[in-house]
C-alpha cells in the first residue's frame, strides 16, 4: 500500500475522475439557483407580510405580554365536567365520521384497484373522485354541511366522513393492489365465485392493513374534529374559539390542556390496539401523524 | 363416572384429538369475535348518543346538500360559454391575489418553521442531544407545538398581531416547527456514524464532519419532508382565513356566509386546482430528492 501520496498525485487523480471530487458545473449552478431564488423569495415574503416593520416587533411584545402572560394559570375548573363532556362529543364525532367514511370507501376501493376492476375508466374515475373528496379540507366540508344540515355535530361527522371516504379509497385500494395473486387464484381453481374470491382470497390479506389504517385515521380525526366547532360543526372547537374571541385566555388554556391530554390518550390507545389486533408494531405508520393537524 | 375428555381423545386416536381441539379452537375464536362485535356495537351506540347522531335530520339534510353543491356552479350555456365563465369569475383578480398571498404565506411559514424546527431537531435526537433533560424538554415543546391545531394558534396570534396574513403565517410556522422538529430528529437518529469516522480518520474537523458526513445523509430526507410540508401548509393556508388570518379562505368564508354561492363555487374550484397542481409538483420534487438520496449513500 502506498503511503507517499503527493499533491501532484491528487491533482492527477482529480483530472482523471473530476466527478469524484466535485459535482458537474451544471449541477452546481442548479444548486446555487435553487438556494438563491429560495432566499430571495423568503426575504421578499418577510417584507411583503410586514415582518421587517416595527409593527411586527410591537406584536411580538404584545404577544408575550398579553397572550402568554394571561394564558396561565388555567382557570374555570368549575366548567371542567362540561369541557370533558364536549371533548367526549368531539371523540364521538371522529369515531362516527371515520366509521362512515370507512363503510362508504370499502366497496368503492375495489373499483379503484387496478387488479380488481377490468374497466380502466371506472378505476381511474373512482381514483379521481377520491382525490376530489380529499382535496377540500375538513373545515371547508364542515362549512358546506353546516349550511345544508344546520349547526351541530352532525355537520362535523359528515365533513369527516366525506374526506375520509376519499382517503380510505386511496389507502384501501393501495392495500388491495399490493396483495398476493396466488391466494385468489387458489380459490378460483377450487371453484369459488367472485364473492368467495374476495372473502377468502382478498380479505384475509388486506384486512389487517385496512384496520390499521382506519385506526390511524381515527387518531388523526380526533385532532381534525377538535377544530370543526370553529365553523359551528360541533365539538370542543366551538368552546375554544368562543373563549379565545372573548379574551378569556385562562379558560381557553384549560380547554387546550383537556384537548392535549385527550389527544395523547387516544394516540396511546390506538397504538396499543393496533399492536394487539394486528401486531404491526414493526411497520412504519401509513401516514405520519403530521398529516395535517 | 365420566371420563376426562383427554382420555376419550386418547382412546379415539390422533384424528379425533385433532377434531376436538380444532372444535375448541373454533369455539374460542367465535366467542372472541362475538365479544369484539358487542364491544364495537356498544362504542357505536355510545358515540351516536354523545354526538347526538340523528338519522332523520341527516336524511332531510342530504337533498339540501346536493342543492347547495348545484348552486355552486351558475348556469353555463355552450353558446355563451366564454361570457358565462367570465361572468362567474367576475372578481378573478382579487381571488388570484388572495391565492398568491396564500401560496406565499405557506412558503414563508414552511421556510421559517423548517429553519427553527430543523435547529431544534438536533436537541430532540437522542444520539445528538448532550443531556437527557434537554432532549425531553425539546420533545415536549415540539409535541405541544403540533398537537394544538394551527387554527387555534391563529386565533391566539390574532389577539396580538390583529386580523391578517401575519397571524396565519405565525400559526402555520409554529405547527411546522413541531412537525419538522420531530421528523428531522428521527432522520438525525438514523444516521450512520461510519462516514463521520471516515472524515475524522482523514483528519477532518467538526465542521467538515458535519458538512461531508452528516449533511449528505440527512439532506435528501430533509428536502423531501420540506416539500411535503409545503404541500400540507398550502392546505392550512387556505383555511386559516376562516378565522381572519389571511389568504383565500377569507374570501371563501365570507362568500358562503353571505350566500354568494357562485362566488364560493368559483373560489373552491381555484382551491382544488391549486392543491392538485401542488400535490403533483411536490411528488415530482420529492422523487428527485429521494433519487439523490440513493445516489449519495
Amino acid at each position: 500500500m502506498r503511503t507517499d501520496i503527493t499533491a501532484a498525485d491528487i491533482a492527477a487523480e482529480r483530472k482523471r475522475f473530476p466527478r469524484m471530487f466535485s459535482a458537474a458545473a451544471s449541477e452546481r449552478v442548479g444548486a446555487w439557483l435553487f438556494w438563491g431564488i429560495g432566499t430571495a423569495l423568503t426575504i421578499y415574503c418577510l417584507y411583503r407580510f410586514g415582518f421587517l416593520s416595527g409593527d411586527f416587533l410591537h406584536g411580538v411584545s404584545k404577544f408575550t405580554a398579553v397572550v402568554v402572560a394571561q394564558l396561565f394559570p388555567p382557570k374555570g375548573f368549575e366548567h371542567l365536567p362540561m369541557f370533558i363532556k364536549v371533548m367526549g362529543e368531539t371523540i364521538a364525532m371522529a369515531f362516527l365520521g371515520t366509521l362512515l367514511g370507512a363503510a362508504m370507501a370499502f366497496p368503492l376501493s375495489f373499483f379503484a384497484s387496478k387488479n380488481m376492476t377490468r374497466s380502466r375508466p371506472l378505476q381511474l374515475g373512482t381514483r379521481r373522485f377520491a382525490d376530489l373528496l380529499r382535496s377540500f379540507d375538513y373545515l371547508i366540508w364542515a362549512l358546506i354541511f353546516v349550511r345544508a344540515i344546520g349547526l351541530g355535530p352532525l355537520a362535523g361527522i359528515m365533513a369527516i366522513a366525506i374526506v375520509e371516504t376519499g382517503t380510505f379509497i386511496k389507502l384501501y385500494s393501495e392495500a388491495i393492489e399490493n396483495l398476493d395473486r396466488k391466494q385468489v387464484d387458489g380459490i378460483n381453481a377450487a371453484g369459488g365465485n367472485g364473492l368467495q374470491r374476495i372473502r377468502f382470497g382478498v380479505l384475509p390479506q388486506v384486512l389487517p392493513m385496512m384496520l390499521s389504517n382506519t385506526l390511524y385515521m381515527f387518531e388523526h380525526n380526533v385532532r381534525s374534529a377538535s377544530i370543526l366547532g370553529i365553523v359551528g360543526a360541533g365539538g370542543i372547537g366551538f368552546l375554544l374559539a368562543d373563549r379565545l374571541r372573548a379574551y378569556e385566555l385562562q379558560e381557553a388554556c384549560l380547554i387546550i390542556i383537556v384537548l392535549i391530554l385527550a389527544v395523547y390518550a387516544i394516540d396511546y390507545l390506538s397504538k396499543v390496539l393496533r399492536e394487539r389486533l394486528i401486531g404491526d408494531h414493526r411497520r412504519r405508520e401509513p401516514i405520519d401523524d403530521a398529516v395535517q393537524v | 363416572m365420566t371420563a376426562a375428555p383427554a382420555e376419550i381423545a386418547k382412546a379415539r386416536g390422533p384424528a379425533a384429538r385433532f377434531e376436538s381441539e380444532y372444535a375448541a379452537y373454533r369455539r374460542q375464536k367465535k366467542i372472541h369475535a362475538l365479544l369484539f362485535a358487542v364491544a364495537f356495537a356498544a362504542c357505536v351506540v355510545a358515540a351516536g348518543i354523545a354526538a347526538k347522531f340523528d338519522l332523520v335530520t341527516l336524511i332531510r339534510g342530504l337533498p339540501r346538500t346536493t342543492d347547495f353543491l348545484v348552486k355552486l356552479v351558475p348556469p353555463i350555456a355552450p353558446a355563451t360559454f366564454a361570457h358565462d365563465v367570465s361572468e362567474w369569475y367576475w372578481d378573478i383578480w382579487k381571488w388570484l391575489d388572495s391565492l398568491v398571498n396564500t401560496l406565499l404565506m405557506a412558503y414563508l411559514a414552511t421556510v421559517l418553521g423548517t429553519l427553527a424546527g430543523g435547529s431544534l431537531s438536533f436537541f430532540a435526537a437522542r444520539n445528538l442531544a448532550r443531556h437527557y433533560l434537554i432532549y425531553w424538554v425539546t420533545r415536549r415543546v415540539l409535541e405541544i407545538a403540533r398537537t394544538v391545531p394551527d387554527i387555534v394558534w391563529a386565533l391566539l396570534f390574532i389577539i396580538a398581531f390583529g386580523i391578517g396574513p401575519l397571524a396565519g403565517i405565525l400559526a402555520i410556522t409554529v405547527h411546522t416547527i413541531g412537525a419538522q422538529g420531530k421528523l428531522f430528529a428521527e432522520v438525525n437518529e438514523n444516521i450512520s456514524t461510519l462516514p463521520i469516522d471516515g472524515i475524522r480518520a482523514a483528519g477532518g474537523n467538526w465542521l467538515e464532519e458535519m458538512r461531508f458526513a452528516v449533511l449528505p445523509q440527512v439532506m435528501p430526507n430533509y428536502l423531501s419532508y420540506t416539500f411535503w410540508r409545503l404541500e400540507l401548509n398550502v392546505r392550512s393556508a387556505t383555511i386559516v382565513g376562516f378565522v381572519g388570518a389571511g389568504g383565500i379562505g377569507h374570501d371563501l368564508f365570507t362568500s358562503i356566509q353571505l350566500l354568494y354561492f357562485a362566488d364560493a363555487g368559483a373560489i373552491l374550484l381555484i382551491i382544488v386546482a391549486t392543491i392538485m397542481v401542488i400535490d403533483m409538483l411536490s411528488e415530482r420534487f420529492r422523487h428527485s430528492a429521494i433519487g439523490k438520496a440513493s445516489f449519495a449513500h
